[in-house]
């Protein structure tokens, strides 16, 4: 019998035509959509006449530039402004149903999909932003395409696609205590590089990835373009189902069961090959934080800042000297102890309630160190209402953080939320790039309980050994 | 979408690698609700001071630079975010071919969709032409290559002469200037048929209420 990976099994499902020498055509089963990739494609549409295939099948949200404050005065920033009113418009003309701003239900893209149990395992998922492979955590092919492709959606339900290669990475053992998801994810990118992925979908395997919850597989899942990936995905199991099931999109009564017996059929056959193998081992791990400019930079805790001195390839030595020039940072110095002006809690990456819970833990009963500024921000409307049904926003301000409206914020900054120049932050984003969170904003990735930390301490502490 | 055939240009070098998205076109400039005028703001932060001022190190501020059409780069080009902004900046800006050892998946992608050819080349031959065009250092002795995609050569009239490959439908549609949802749309009862047998359980979006 042919044996196929999780991917493979995905893949040929949705093959709507194939032609030797060309791409595929591919079904997409979900489509999402926001105020910043979007306008452009409906322009297309509305320029060659062409309408919204299956409008039931796309689903709308603003998320990357509404402000996170107080949402009852109206949108200062015009141009922030018009994107979403034009984002209104194109939803109300083609008949998308569009969670907005003063929605119960809005949140960031990839948040709200899973939250309301439109993502489930063996369907194809896509959107006009990168970190679509958070989807992927349920045994779901998803993956980011340009605003052509989005277009492309609008108009046919399909993409034209080129066959991936296959990649295992599988995180053998269980992890450390203090250890988590997001340190995960930083350690496989810090191994294999920023585009140790190109060309391939990985699939996240092994004893570590089976004990995380939904919550953690997406986190792992997110990060997967920030190695270059297509897309990453984790097979569909019972902590899936569980997590599925219940949701308001989820199917219910017989469907549910027909649902979770083709899911069963999902997860890779054994003995089924992949292109490539990466293997880690969990009990190496530790908390991570990014040290540079690209999310590869990256040291456990524990570690000291490189010296480009040491570097032969020029080229290499050339990208380390600038990232430590860029970040203000010497070489050699330990990570530990750098001290931190912000803290931001929040991002597709860990703005879900478990992360929240996580931080909140650290936090509770302490006050933010006098030299920072911190703020969370829920990924969604419906996390930050069930944070406050547990307390955990009282929590959080009476430490002195921040407690805003849902959105990407400081992520991107691309409303008010951002960073100075020079000033140093410890994010639970994704992305450390120069100037992603503001001009001359100075970013390291770490796990919301590092985030937590750094924000009492007032510089990095390692959360396994530190002492409140 | 203009179909590419050959494209004779001068050569800007920008010799980085993993040249991220948001390097390329900074987001504050996302806003725009069009897909032209994003020119102005390709490499902002790298090309302008905080006051506003040109900052004359940076590669493309130079004259041998000047109303380049070809930009030459490090590995991983176009790493980061999905943003199709950035090409439609470097598009604006007047870049019709990028040459680079590799590229982000999206960002190569994104290239192909709005008539950009982007080149992927060994990092020797990379360097040769990087090599080349760094002896050009004023607006007399700008560095030009001519690229033609239906032979797939690049060549600088001289001795610099390299084949390059590239997948032979992106080719096609490039050559053609094919619109590649014209291409899916040809197959409709293809999809109609698939819809058919899609399962039942599979969700659709209606609007929740809350
Ligand atoms: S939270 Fe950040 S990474 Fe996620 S969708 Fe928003 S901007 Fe992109």
């Amino acid at each position: 019998m042919n044996r196929r990976t999780m991917f493979e099994k995905i893949w040929d499902a949705h093959v709507v035509k194939a032609e030797e020498g060309k791409p595929s055509v591919l079904y997409i089963d979900l489509h999402l959509i926001h105020e910043v990739t979007s306008a452009q494609a409906f322009d297309g549409l509305r320029l060659a006449g062409r309408k919204v295939r299956r409008p039931d099948l796309t689903l709308a949200t603003m998320d990357h530039n509404v402000p996170t404050t107080d949402r009852t005065v109206p949108v200062k920033d015009p141009i922030s402004k018009k994107q979403m009113e034009v984002l209104a418009a194109n939803c109300e003309e083609f008949g998308i149903t569009l969670y907005d701003i003063h929605h119960k239900l809005q949140g960031v893209v990839h948040i709200i999909g899973p939250e309301l149990g439109l993502t489930q395992p063996g369907m194809t998922v896509v959107c006009g932003d990168s970190h679509t492979s958070t989807h992927g955590a349920f045994g779901a092919l998803a993956f980011g395409i340009g605003t052509s492709e989005v277009e492309h959606v609008l108009a046919t339900q399909c993409l034209q696609q080129t066959k991936p290669k296959t990649m295992e990475i599988r995180i053998n053992g269980a992890l450390p205590m203090g250890v988590t998801a997001k340190d995960i994810i930083l350690a496989i990118i810090g191994k294999i590089g920023t585009d140790g992925a190109t060309g391939y979908v990985i699939e996240y395997t092994g004893e570590a990835i089976r004990a995380l919850s939904m919550e953690g597989r997406m986190t792992v899942c997110n990060m997967s373009i920030e190695a270059g990936a297509r897309a990453g995905m984790i097979a569909p199991d019972e902590t899936t189902f569980r997590y599925v099931q219940g949701k308001p999109h989820a199917p219910q009564g017989e469907a549910w069961s027909a649902a979770v017996a083709n899911w069963k059929q999902l997860p890779t056959d054994e003995g089924a090959e992949f292109d490539r193998l990466v293997e880690i081992n969990a009990s190496e791990l530790a908390p991570y934080v990014s040290w540079g400019t690209n999310p590869g930079q990256v040291l456990p805790i524990t570690g000291v800042l490189p010296n480009p001195a040491d570097i032969e390839n020029p080229a290499d030595r050339k990208t380390v000297e600038r990232a430590l020039d860029y970040m203000g940072l010497q070489p050699y110095r330990p990570i530990n102890g750098l001290t931190v002006d912000r803290v931001f809690i929040g991002s597709c990456t860990n703005g879900r309630i478990e992360d929240l819970r996580a931080a909140a833990g650290i936090v509770q009963g302490q006050t933010v160190a006098q030299n920072v500024k911190a703020m969370v921000v829920p990924g969604s409307a419906l996390v930050k209402l069930q944070a406050e049904a547990e307390g955990l926003d009282k929590i959080f301000v009476a430490a002195g953080f921040e407690w805003r409206e849902a959105g990407c914020s400081m992520c991107l900054g691309m409303n008010p939320d951002i960073l100075s120049p020079g000033e140093r932050c410890a994010s639970t984003s994704n992305r450390n790039f120069e100037g992603r969170q503001g001009k001359g904003g100075r970013t390291h990735l770490v796990s919301p309980e590092m985030a937590a930390a750094a924000a009492i301490a007032g510089h990095f502490v390692d959360v396994r050994t530190w002492k409140k | 979408m203009d179909a590419f055939k050959k494209h004779t240009g001068v050569v800007a070098v920008l010799d980085r690698a993993n040249v991220d998205t948001d390097q390329i076109i900074p987001k504050q400039f996302l806003k725009r609700v069009e897909r032209t005028g994003f020119g102005e703001f390709l490499f902002f932060d790298w090309r302008y001071h905080e006051d506003g001022s040109v900052c004359p190190g940076f590669e493309l501020n130079g004259p041998q630079a000047a109303g380049a059409s070809i930009l030459v780069a490090g590995k991983n080009f176009g790493s980061g975010s999905s943003r199709e902004h950035a090409p439609w900046a470097l598009l604006d800006y007047g870049f019709h071919v990028i040459i680079a050892p590799s590229y982000a998946d999206i960002f190569f992608n994104n290239c192909f969709k709005n008539g950009i050819l982007p080149i992927v080349l060994p990092q020797s031959e990379v360097l040769r032409i990087m090599n080349a065009a760094s002896t050009a250092n004023s607006a007399k002795d700008q560095f030009s290559l001519t690229v033609d995609l239906d032979n797939q050569t690049l060549s600088d009239g001289g001795e610099l002469n390299i084949r390059f490959d590239v997948d032979p439908f992106r080719r096609h549609c490039l050559l053609n200037g094919l619109d590649d949802i014209g291409l899916t749309l040809q197959n409709v009862d293809d999809v109609d048929a698939f819809e058919k047998r899609r399962p039942i359980y599979m969700p659709v979006v209606a609007a929740l209420s809350v």
